[in-house]
């Protein structure tokens, strides 16, 4: 008797290794296990035994039930290792291939840099401010202490409407504006587009300005070049050099050209590189605001966006960041 | 302003050569153009002078001539000058001689017949254009003369850049006076005496506008040599600042011109009739000017006149009738102060530019009239002999501006440059400037030179005592202050959001001008409320953008041509409206055509569509938060666009902008052969959010239910929406719309269209009791309400 159920463990060993997957195993587990199963027909042949017949039996029936169900729950195991690995070979990709979807536009080198003049001065505590494109003469000019007629207003090639109105030359007017509406003490920039009627292959009758304004009672020339050379060292990342020459504006007083030394890609000797204006307010345009120029000094500054922004990224003509060529623009993304 | 190295140190007595004194210059705000040889850098040429000459055996255009260069022999020289004659004195290059980059002078044979040398044109040694013929030096040139040395061509010209507030650096003397503060060199002006008057011979002059003209120096000299040649020191010191030699009367005009700054006018006395008058034009008077352009006056102009009419634009031009001709033997010289309000812009506005209103715009020195008269003529009489009447001066000094003291605080000059400057050293500046001082540092007063009229007010001193101290020496201090929070409103979407939401989209960004071609405006149907310029640059950018667009499809365009044939483009700016009064405003536009993704494996390449470009557009919008429900597609009749496929997007009920695909008639007229589709938005729209206030999430599980209706093609999916969430209430978590089609199995006129509502509670597992009347209330508006047929 134990004999048969030692050949019935060997037969069902087989079977349960000769499965090749779930089905053919749960087939093999019917066989031996389920209701019908040969085990279970042993198992449930018992009853009919001489109980000392039925105790060996009995006990030799279940652990080859047992032995049945482990090698089930082991086989089990390993097809499923199996077929994981013969799925995973399946799935295998060429992860080289290149992604699918959307490709990723960019924006435009002048946003780029204009955002980082924007930053820079706001981590220095200055409010953006903006105002009208279209301005009057007398916020573009005779409020920033341009007399009419002035040889000065002819620095600026101006676009005009006919009836008195006209773009504006530079982002100063809304020193003007912000200064009479927010008073003494002020600390903002002005970024935005100005005009010029110039147009070669160094100027562009529409370019990007941002100017900056502070006004206390306790600011100095001294300030002006600390900030400047601050907020320069902080947008090129590097120690660069830096001159103030005296200057004219209308607006300010004293006045400066500010120039750095720049080091070009060939590796020739730095030049000096004029990038912004700057100056001490006009007791004028103060007054024009209604700030009292006693109190209150105040200091100015004006940079053109291009010339940063190509000195930042490499850009050699100008005219390339207003013909809006795909292939000039994806190289900022 | 051009000037001679060499002629400024005349006047001041700098050491160092021209590029050490174009640094100082640029240094202390005097900019630097330029830095020029003012002749070619060539060796060997001495003065020579032809003893005779006689024909070449074997060409007819040359001559065989005999030079004598100093040297022991006169030597044998070939030469094919048409001005080549014996006795004349010529610039000489001895073999040896070295003319520009290794152009060696040899001895050698031209046409058989040695040559020892060459005699020079202008050219050749780099001193002019002139190449007619050789260059003729005075007689009394010494023979073997090193020729350098002989012109002083060991110097520079220097080319300012001057800003319009130092007008008294237009002329060496005051050059040489802020050159001397700079260098802090010894400073010599010219010591002019007046030249005494030996005949009675004047013209009266009436100042007949005094605010215009408050001074007018006249003088009459008689008897001049119209022939005497202009001395060669003098049109070279002409030449190196960059002036042609013409007479000898108008050279010296030029000449004090250049050396004092004061512009003066010569008239041909015989030509004048009667006394001289200075006032403003009259409509309808005319004037041919020197450069033989006929100007129309008006009362805005002021004019020289004598008592036939205008003989001088004032401060600009002279008349062609009364200037000096090569025969004029009467010279009535005009040196006077106009007002540079007066001249401000006038040259300019008649297309001119002239030196002389180039320096009375910016101001002359108020007080330099009658030493230029002086100084003019001595040297003119020196040149061509004459005699000088008396020197008449006609004023209202009333207008003339006054010299006032103006203020200086040490302590204010400190406080504003930040810096810790002694008395003595802001006077020590002050004294180099030629300012005088009185007063203590509590309080100085201080009275500027004449020419230094743009000294007004106390911070042009202390720009003044910074300049010369040199801005470089001025401290810098680091950036400090309070702290103080800038305002950072959350309910205002960032721009540079926006930007990334399009980037992502595959968008890139353009910047297009802000004036356009007002026919492009037209081809776009936006012609309307447009704002024109006055004086464009050109014709294609001559009126303000009213839309984004047409710089957008331009740029589309372009790039198209250039072999991109999936362009996506945005831009945000602003967009000028003209009605009643300017609408500047903020927008948002986009264009797009081509393929809906770029081309790539293991997906369909698919032409975009509306609802491509809508998807891009409806991420920008759901920046505004979760509260996207109050935006509406609205189909609407746009000229640019098509008409099949063009919206308006309203936000909050308010008008935001338009999203379409542009009219294929519109893109034929800017040649562009693509289907291009795109948006333009109002910022202020699309920019504004609310603060998120979240809510209960639910935990029980959703119900789906799937329907699917024939509707009427006119049917759309608004409608569809709004009897479901009419039906649904508060328990429609989502709806989504998973098939729209026509044809096939669809009677025409009619569309299919497959909904799932997705229904859940926060408060309790949905059951079929409850949501099959849901179901069926939306299936029964659908039919009432929308004639739909349910089909499962």
């Amino acid at each position: 008797m134990v004999d048969s159920v030692k050949q019935l463990l060997k037969a069902a060993q087989e079977a349960i290794a000769a499965s090749t997957d779930a089905r053919e195993l749960d087939a093999a587990r019917v066989q031996y296990l389920g209701k019908k199963g040969e085990i279970t027909a042993l198992l449930k042949s018992l009853g009919g035994m001489e109980p000392e017949e039925r105790r060996d039996f009995g006990q030799a029936v279940n652990r080859a039930k047992s032995e049945v169900i482990d090698m089930v729950n082991a086989r089990r195991a390993e097809i499923e290792t199996e077929q994981m690995a013969v799925r995973l070979a399946e799935e295998r990709v060429d992860v080289t291939l290149p992604g699918r979807g959307q490709a990723r536009g960019g924006v435009h080198p002048i946003t780029r840099a204009m955002q980082r003049i924007i930053e820079i001065f706001g981590h220095l505590g200055f409010e953006v401010a903006t105002g009208p494109e279209v301005e009057d003469d007398y916020y573009n000019f005779e409020s920033l202490n341009f007399p009419a007629h002035h040889p000065a207003r002819a620095m600026h090639d101006t676009f005009y409407f006919g009836d008195g109105r006209l773009l504006r030359t530079h982002t100063s007017p809304v020193q003007i504006r912000e200064m009479q509406k927010q008073g003494a003490p002020i600390r903002i920039i002005a970024p935005g587009k100005v005009y010029r009627s110039d147009y070669d292959q160094t100027h562009s009758p529409m370019f990007h300005q941002v100017e900056g304004l502070l006004v206390g009672e306790q600011v100095t020339m001294a300030d002006l070049k600390g900030v400047l050379q601050t907020f320069v060292n902080a947008f090129f990342e590097a120690d660069l050099d830096m001159r103030f020459r005296p200057s004219y504006f209308p607006f300010t007083e004293p006045s400066a050209e500010v120039d750095i030394a720049w080091h070009k890609d060939d590796g020739s000797d730095p030049g000096w590189l004029e990038i912004l204006g700057c100056g001490m307010v006009h007791p004028n345009v103060l007054k024009a605001c209604e700030v009292d120029s006693e109190q209150y000094i105040g200091y100015a500054f004006g940079m053109g966006v291009e010339r940063l922004a190509m000195l930042r990224y490499g850009v050699t003509d100008l005219r390339q960041f207003f013909d809006n060529d795909l292939q000039f623009l994806r190289q900022f993304r | 302003m051009r000037f001679s190295v060499n002629w400024l140190k005349q006047w001041v007595s700098i050491e160092g050569d021209a590029d050490s004194l174009a640094a100082e210059l640029t240094h202390a705000g005097l900019e630097v153009d330029a830095v020029e040889p003012v002749a070619a850098d060539f060796s060997g040429v001495v003065v020579g002078e032809i003893i005779d000459c006689g024909p070449h055996p074997n060409a007819d255009k040359l001559q065989v001539c005999r030079v004598d260069d100093g040297g022991d022999e006169p030597l044998q020289v070939v030469c094919g000058a048409p001005n080549a004659r014996p006795g004349i004195k010529i610039p000489f290059a001895q073999v040896g001689a070295v003319l520009g980059e290794g152009f060696k002078i040899k001895k050698a044979k031209l046409r058989g017949t040695e040559s020892f040398g060459m005699a020079c044109s202008a050219r050749e040694l780099g001193l002019s254009d002139d190449h007619s013929g050789l260059m003729e030096l005075p007689l009394d040139a010494t023979v073997g003369h090193d020729f350098r040395e002989f012109l002083d061509l060991d110097d520079h010209a220097i080319e300012l850049d001057l800003t319009p507030n130092r007008a008294d650096c237009l002329g060496i003397s005051g050059l040489a006076r802020d050159v001397s503060a700079i260098c802090d060199a010894r400073y010599t002006p010219l010591d002019i005496q007046p030249v005494e008057s030996s005949i009675e011979d004047h013209v009266p002059v009436e100042l007949e506008a005094p605010a215009d003209c408050p001074r007018y120096v006249g003088r009459v000299i008689r008897g001049i040599d119209p022939n005497a040649p202009t001395p060669l020191w003098m049109q070279e010191a002409l030449r190196r600042c960059g002036l042609r030699s013409i007479s000898a009367s108008v050279d010296c005009t030029n000449y004090v011109l250049l050396e004092l700054g004061q512009p003066m006018h010569a008239f041909d006395l015989d030509k004048l009739q009667g006394g001289v008058s200075v006032r403003r034009g009259r409509d309808g008077e005319k004037l041919v000017l020197l450069d033989e352009k006929e100007i129309e006056l008006n009362p805005e102009l002021l004019a020289i006149c004598d008592e036939s009419g205008p003989v001088a634009l004032a401060g600009v031009m002279g008349g062609l009738d009364t200037g000096v001709t090569g025969e004029t033997r009467n010279v009535f010289l005009e040196s006077a102060w106009f007002a540079p309000a007066t001249i401000a812009g006038k040259a300019r506005g008649l297309g001119m530019a002239t030196d002389a209103a180039h320096r009375f715009e910016r101001g002359v020195d108020p007080e330099g009239q009658v030493r230029a008269v002086e100084r003019y003529t001595e040297l003119l009489i020196g040149i061509t002999g004459g005699e000088a009447g008396p020197v008449t001066i006609s004023e209202s000094a009333e207008h003339l501006p006054s010299r006032c003291a103006v203020p200086l605080r040490l302590a204010r000059l400190n406080r504003v440059l930040g810096s810790d400057l002694q008395p003595d050293e802001v006077l020590q500046i002050l004294d180099r400037l030629g300012m005088r001082v009185t007063g203590d540092e509590q309080g100085w007063s201080i009275t500027a030179p004449s020419s230094r009229f743009d000294i007004e007010i106390e911070e042009d001193l202390i720009e003044e005592v910074a300049r010369i101290h040199g801005y470089d020496r001025l401290p810098a201090t680091a950036p400090a202050g309070e702290l103080r929070l800038r305002p950072i409103s959350e309910r205002a979407v960032p721009l540079n959001q926006l930007r990334q939401a399009l980037c992502a989209g595959g968008y890139q960004e353009a910047v297009t001008y802000s004036f356009v071609d007002r026919a492009l405006l037209r081809a776009v149907h936006m012609d309307q409320h447009v704002l024109p310029l006055a004086n464009p640059i050109s014709s294609d950018m001559d009126v303000m953008r009213t839309s984004l667009l047409p710089g957008l499809l331009s740029a589309l365009g372009r790039n198209l041509r250039r072999q991109h044939d999936r362009v996506r483009l945005f831009e945000t700016g602003r967009v000028f409206h003209q009605q009643e009064s300017l609408t500047e405003s903020e927008r948002t536009g986009a264009v797009a055509c081509g393929s809906a993704l770029p081309e790539q494996w293991g997906t369909g390449q698919r032409p975009m569509d509306f609802f491509d470009l809508k998807n891009d557009l409806e991420r920008v919008i759901q920046l505004r938060g979760d509260k996207t429900g109050d935006v509406a597609f609205e189909a609407c009749d746009l000229p640019f666009l098509h008409p099949g496929q063009a919206a308006r997007v309203l936000v909050s009920g308010e008008e935001a902008g338009w999203i379409g695909a542009i009219h294929p008639q519109v893109l034929r007229e800017m040649g562009i052969k693509a289907t291009v589709f795109g948006f333009e938005m109002a910022n202020e729209c699309i920019l504004k959010r609310e603060i998120p206030n979240a809510k209960n999430i639910s935990r029980y599980p959703s119900v789906r239910r799937d329907l699917a209706f024939i509707v009427p093609v006119g049917v759309n999916y608004r409608e569809i929406r709004d009897c479901v969430t009419d039906m649904t209430g508060a328990l429609l978590a989502d709806l989504v719309i998973f098939d729209v089609f026509s044809g096939q199995n669809v009677e025409s006129g009619y569309k299919s269209i497959a909904i799932g509502l997705i229904l859940q509670d926060v408060s309790c597992t949905l059951t079929d009791e409850v949501v099959d009347p849901i179901v069926d209330g939306v299936i029964q508006a659908m039919e009432s309400r929308l004639e739909a047929q349910h089909r499962g």
